[in-house]
């Protein structure tokens, strides 16, 4: 299986020199005689902001509701990942396993509707 | 596994492309060394698949389909200047793209800038691997390829966070954080979906998941439709694609994290938003259309067209949708994915789970009980959606209690359709 993922190993190289090529080569093309270099100015330089200057710090604060976000999806992410190795001995384990798993996307269920409750789910 | 012997070694077999190449392998392992064979069979792989998949996919159906049948949809002629019939576009569109200047602002981060395209393309490329284009015509034949696909595919959000963050725009930190949460939230019912099809097929690999559905001539999405509506639903919210491409809204946040990217950085970002569209649809087609195999089609027609051409079936569905439906709000997507996605998807996970184990238990009719359970599935399917979306939408803000005409609200009424 190793040998198999020697071609991903192979791969990674292509897909990284890809587009350092596409960047490089667009670059280099200003020294041609197709796209001349273009003196920069201030303007040219600044930041866009809908054509006007940029008012106070541009990192500026954002809704807190996206962390809610981030850590109700790593609870199901990881809940998630143990569920592949459940479903791929899905025929060895019988119907006990089928209640285990059962029950398991029970409290997963449950876990959704404790955050339903608690209002983590509202975008307001 | 064993591979079903449909297919001839002889080199004018076109229904298997490596029939061509593998002589040529075949020489530089005997004679030249074994290794450089190892190296050369990737490359090859990859430049085949470029040629007779993705090039001419990503040119004309991804930039030149995409414009026309948009414009045909909202009564325009699409792109018709540049060669017959605008053929030329997409080619005009690269060049262009290619002389263009890139201009990086003074206060931007330079070195994660100029990184964000080059991490956005990297899993692009290494998703057609593991995609089964024939019985013998696999790039990177993994036995866990669904994880592998499943785990390079979320890769590119990390990409769009660095581009908006070093654009040190707000614009781009908006559009940034909005893709990050939407990718997320998606990404759980994604992948509950893929469980189930994991579940029933019992096997990661893709060409195991096209060999099994070649076996039991069903096709897994017909087999399970709320794991595919799911699958379509959740990979158009995680592409960026247009009903939900609320993380470059251009009326609201400029062009969302791509606002302070111009010339061929910003191509690569344009051009493989294309390439993971056709990288998922040629997921979906392989994982719920059966692949390659199509009910003994394929031993007359070349497997790897009968892919191309479900994967581009499938990519005409994104472009109908984004042709017809208008754009939604963060909080309706938000609220779609964890309220109505995920718990349908476990619904459907339960489901799939009892059938499986009632399938284990069936030894001479399991034919007949795959039948049954489309037909099971897809009333469930129906009944499922519909419950939940009724046990959502019925609030009273949403009934108003006296129905009002478009003139009372205050709307536009055309002359003549005026209600009397």
């Amino acid at each position: 299986m190793l040998y198999e993922f020697g071609h991903i190993g192979i791969l990674v190289i292509i897909a990284i020199v890809f587009p350092i090529g596409a960047v490089v080569t667009s670059w280099a093309l200003q020294f041609a005689r197709i796209r001349p270099a273009v003196p920069s100015d201030p303007v040219k330089e600044d930041i866009y902001e809908c054509g006007v200057l940029t008012e106070g710090p541009s990192l500026v604060q954002f809704n807190f509701r996206f962390y809610y976000v981030a850590l109700l999806f790593v609870l199901f992410d990881v809940e998630i990942i143990f569920l592949f190795p459940w479903a791929l001995v899905y025929d060895t384990i019988g119907w006990q396993g089928y209640f285990e798993g059962a029950g398991f996307i029970g409290i997963l269920a449950l876990g959704i509707l404790y955050a339903w409750r608690k209002r983590a789910l509202e975008w307001r | 596994m064993a591979l079903p012997m449909l297919l001839t070694d002889h080199w004018y077999d076109i229904r298997d492309l490596s029939n061509l190449t593998n002589p040529l392998l075949d020489f530089v392992g005997d004679n030249i060394s074994s290794e450089l064979a190892y190296i050369l069979g990737p490359l090859i792989g990859f430049i085949a698949s470029f040629l007779i998949f993705v090039l001419p996919s990503q040119l004309y159906v991804g930039v030149y389909g995409e414009r026309k049948l948009i414009g045909r949809i909202q009564s325009r002629l699409g792109p018709n200047r540049v060669g017959p019939f605008g053929l030329i576009q997409p080619i005009a569109d690269a060049i262009k793209l290619m002389q263009k200047e890139a201009l990086t602002p003074k206060t931007a981060d330079t070195i994660i800038m100029n990184l964000a395209p080059v991490v956005f393309v990297a899993p692009a490329v290494l998703l057609f691997a593991v995609i089964p284009f024939g019985p013998r015509m696999i790039v990177a034949n993994v036995n866990v390829a669904l994880l592998y696909y499943l785990a390079v595919s979320s890769l590119p959000v990390l990409a769009a966070f660095m581009a908006g963050w070093s654009g040190n725009n707000k614009y781009s930190l908006f559009g940034a954080m909005r893709i990050v949460a939407m990718s997320i939230s998606y990404e759980v019912p994604l992948v509950l979906a893929m469980l189930g099809v994991v579940l029933f097929t019992d096997t990661l690999s893709l060409q195991g998941m096209v060999l099994w559905q070649k076996e039991w001539d069903i096709w897994v999405g017909m087999l399970m439709p709320v794991a595919f509506v799911i699958y379509f639903i959740c990979v158009s919210a995680e592409l960026n694609r247009t009903p939900t491409d609320i993380a470059e809204a251009e009326s609201e946040i400029v062009a969302g994290y791509l606002t302070e990217y111009s010339g061929m950085k910003w191509g690569l970002f344009y051009g493989m938003d294309i390439g993971y569209a056709l990288a998922a649809s040629a997921f979906a087609a392989t994982v719920f259309l059966g692949g390659w195999s199509m009910f003994g089609l394929d031993k007359i027609v070349p497997p790897w067209l009968l892919l191309v051409a479900k994967t581009h079936l499938f990519y005409m569905i994104f472009i109908w949708t984004r042709g017809t439906l208008p754009r939604l709000r963060i909080d309706q997507l938000m609220a779609f994915a964890w309220k109505f996605m995920l718990p349908v998807a476990l619904a459907n996970l339960l489901l799939v789970a009892t059938e499986r184990m009632l399938w284990v238990d069936a030894f001479d009719s399991k034919q007949v009980f795959l039948f049954l359970f489309m037909i099971v599935n897809f009333a469930s399917a129906a009944a499922i959606i519909y419950a939940w979306a009724r046990f959502l939408g019925y609030k009273p803000e949403n009934h108003p209690t006296k129905p009002r005409l478009v003139k009372e609200a205050g709307g536009y009424v055309p002359v003549g359709r005026e209600v009397r």
